[in-house]
């Protein structure tokens, strides 16, 4: 037994910020100050406060430690672990208060969270499966192959309202239903969606690196449930920690019984493969993914036969995003109505997002269904840096919208987000400040789009590029009235004609930035202006006199050689020479330099 | 377009490593992914020679590995150098004459960007901008970032890496 417990995140996001080195410096410093039997380190998943790694909890007393650094392990392992003493210095500066330091349970950040599919996260060691017995893991599995049938199965998952997390919100217990019939009759598969390609999500990541055993377990129970002995699980190969803890896991679950022939002695057999994708972005499409696992270029077919009929090597299939995944177990061990409970009428239970951009706690977060987008924003993530105003939140990345601040109090819910024009999407959630230009940020989702468009479909292939050559001539300050016509059109041409999601929602970011901010549109292409001051083509940078003392600094960093004038009096920057780089503003001490 | 290359070096030893990959996931259903990839960590990247043996031992065309190939971005058709160097041809970069030390190193090189070396030491790529515009021109090998570059300085450069 330990007395104490040091909870050390090994998430992607702490790992690049050397959590990994703190681990090994933790590990040596307890055996030099002679804790080793009392002090037990655990490497854990992601804790979701990615904006403060390397991060590590000190347990029984829940102490956060933030930003840690190698230097200050000495002290905090013989204050804090042989001494008792927390380290206040150090501690995340939101738990100190006069009198202790609080729970992190009671923070700003954590206090509106509600954890289901994150609940093991930051919690237990992913690489250890007893720890996930060790917090009812495998139960639920245990309960459905002894004590449900696969149609009761079904039923709850029906009854609880779950809805597919990777995007559109199908309902997952209907997708079950669909693919049930003929049971022990045909081939059929389960497969798990873990190719999260959204820019600025990372929620799947972070269960598979935090809980993989969730993943397994929640695929075994659908597997029981449609009649299926054999799983995939295709992931990113850009996620090398969860695709090395995958392999941990489903190597412990086998020597454990869990996958496998015969599972708990109920006649059940169920094993799982991995396959790892390699770059295609159109392959988090469901129809796209199977054809990868098939072995051929991932382009998708089309729909219907719809996988649960036709899908993988042409069986029944069923196909489930991580964090779907991640809810089932709980479902099942504390029934459909206690999960229907949360959330709102057609949206049940929490959601994850990864909370990025323009925002002070830049991390992961699990909210109750109906949380406003206000409370997400100025108390969950602690509000915009910098006093900058609120523009617009992004979700659903490339296939999604934005939602501007006049719908700041809408319950985020699938149905909500899809009537303002957004939508909910795998949960990546970028805020964006009055810095930043809708325009450019319309145009940056479409490079991407017409870059991992897979080509087979006119509609996508051509259609986004046009719509991508449009957006980049307004930038420039070059479009006219007509194109934002032309724009307007070519998008719901696409929306209504692509042949999978990827095309169909790739005109969402302009027809949803057109909605809402159609007035930067109109100030790119008749004033010639970008308002965020964000497009090079369309401002100028200048000094203020007033301002300028005649450092020389601007003139020194300008890579152009565009600043002259001479020592102690105001610079000027030649505009036919300046290439808008922005060196001189950043350097400047006096914010004499402006974009106009 | 034929690309130049250094010309394919594969090791009978490669080769085994390659056919023991293959027969030990041909029977997996849709393994030619796993077995391109297997061949990539191999090899480092996919020649058409290694395509030849995947397709030949799996009885399927070149085309459809080669389509395979093709079609995702992780799989690369040509090697990389040992020494990876990126020029910046963002706008800072470019009008402080990047392009002319791009086009410089192509020449020290005898290559064109996308292109490596024949002995396999270096490749050549056009970077967008790396941020370091207050360095321009720039440009990296491997990790290491080189600023206020001059066309002169650049056989200098590259003879610490012969």
């Amino acid at each position: 037994m330990y007395r104490s417990h040091v909870l050390v995140c090994g998430g992607t996001g702490c790992t690049s910020s050397g959590s990994t080195q703190i681990a090994e410096k933790l590990i040596s410093e307890i055996q030099r100050q002679g804790l080793s039997k009392e002090v037990a380190v655990v490497k854990t998943g992601c804790h979701g406060l990615c904006a403060l790694g390397p991060i590590m909890i000190v347990y029984p007393e829940a102490v956060f430690y933030s930003m840690v650094k190698l230097e200050d392990i000495p002290e905090i392992v013989e204050e804090h672990l042989l001494k008792g003493r927390p380290v206040e210095r150090l501690v995340y500066q939101e738990t100190v208060e006069s009198g202790g330091i609080k729970s992190l349970k009671d923070t700003d950040f954590y206090r509106n969270q509600h954890r289901i599919a994150l609940r093991n996260c930051g919690v237990i060691n992913p690489e250890n499966i007893d720890e996930y017995i060790g917090t009812r893991g495998y139960e639920a599995l245990g309960k459905v192959l002894t004590e449900m049938t696969p149609d009761q199965v079904i039923q709850t998952i029906l009854d609880s309202g779950l809805r597919g997390r990777g995007g559109a919100g199908f309902p997952t217990g209907m997708k079950w239903k669909f693919a049930s019939g003929n049971r022990g009759n045909v081939q059929k598969y389960v497969c798990c969606n873990a190719d999260e390609g959204d820019p600025g999500a990372f929620m799947d990541r972070s269960v598979l690196e935090g809980d993989p055993h969730v993943v397994l377990e929640a695929m075994a129970i659908a597997g029981y449930a449609i009649g299926a002995s054999q799983g995939y699980i295709y992931v990113r190969a850009e996620y090398p920690i969860a695709v090395e803890r995958l392999k941990i896991a489903l190597a412990q679950a086998r020597e454990y019984g869990l996958l496998g022939k015969d599972i708990f002695g109920s006649g059940f057999d169920f094993d799982i493969d991995l396959r790892l994708g390699a770059g295609a972005f159109v392959c988090g499409e469901e129809t796209a993914l199977m054809t990868s696992i098939e072995g051929n270029r991932g382009e998708p077919r089309p729909r219907p036969p719809f996988p649960a009929v036709k899908g993988l090597f042409e069986s029944p299939t069923i196909l489930n995003n991580v964090e779907t995944y991640a809810n089932i177990p709980q479902i099942i061990l504390n029934g459909a109505d206690w999960f229907a409970s949360m959330g709102t009428e057609k949206s049940k239970g929490t959601k994850v997002f990864a909370l990025g951009g323009k925002i002070n706690n830049t991390g992961l977060v699990e909210i109750p269904m109906g949380t406003t987008l206000r409370t997400v924003i100025e108390e969950i993530g602690g509000g915009i840096p910098n006093g900058k105003r609120f523009k617009a939140a992004q979700t659903g990345g490339p296939s999604g919208g934005c939602i501007p601040a006049e719908h700041m109090d809408i319950p985020i819910d699938y149905d909500n987000l899809l009537s303002i024009g957004s939508m909910m999407g795998s949960g990546g959630l970028i805020v964006m400040d009055e810095d930043n230009c809708m325009v450019d940020i319309a145009k940056f989702f479409l490079e991407f789009t017409v870059d991992e468009s897979c080509g087979k479909c006119t509609p996508c292939r051509i259609g986004t590029k046009r719509m991508y050559e449009i957006l980049d001539k307004i930038t420039k300050g070059q479009g006219t009235l007509a194109d934002i016509d032309k724009l307007e059109e070519l998008a719901y041409y696409i929306k209504d004609n692509a042949l999978c999601g990827l095309g169909q929602t790739a005109p969402n970011p302009v027809l949803s930035t057109l909605r809402y901010f159609r007035d930067e549109y109109i100030a790119h292409v008749v004033d010639k202006k970008c308002p965020a001051g964000v497009c090079k083509s369309l401002l100028t940078y200048k000094i203020d006199p007033e301002k300028c003392k005649g450092c020389t600094l601007c003139a020194r960093n300008c890579p152009a050689g565009a600043i002259s004038g001479s020592v102690k009096e105001p610079h000027v920057i030649d505009p036919a020479k300046c290439v808008k780089c922005g060196a001189c503003m950043e350097k400047c001490r006096f914010n004499a330099i402006y974009k106009d | 377009m034929e690309k130049q290359t250094a010309s394919f070096q594969g090791t009978p030893r490669q080769e085994q490593e390659l056919l023991a990959a293959i027969q030990e996931l041909r029977g997996d259903k849709g393994c030619l992914m796993p077995i391109m990839q297997r061949a990539q960590e191999i090899y480092g990247y996919l020649p058409k020679e290694v395509q030849k043996i995947i397709a030949d031992q799996l009885e399927i065309p070149m085309e459809k590995v080669y389509g395979v190939a093709t079609f995702y971005s992780q799989f690369n058709l040509y090697p990389k150098g040992k020494y990876q160097i990126s020029v910046c041809l963002g706008t800072a970069c470019y009008v402080k004459g990047s392009g002319e030390i791009y086009n410089k190193l192509m020449e020290l090189l005898g290559i064109k960007g996308g292109e490596c070396t024949p002995d396999g030491k270096f490749s050549l790529d056009a970077c967008r901008c790396v941020g370091a515009c207050g360095l321009a021109p720039v440009m990296m090998i491997n990790e290491e970032v080189y600023g206020r570059l001059t066309v002169e300085e650049l056989p200098g450069i590259l003879e610490k890496y012969k």
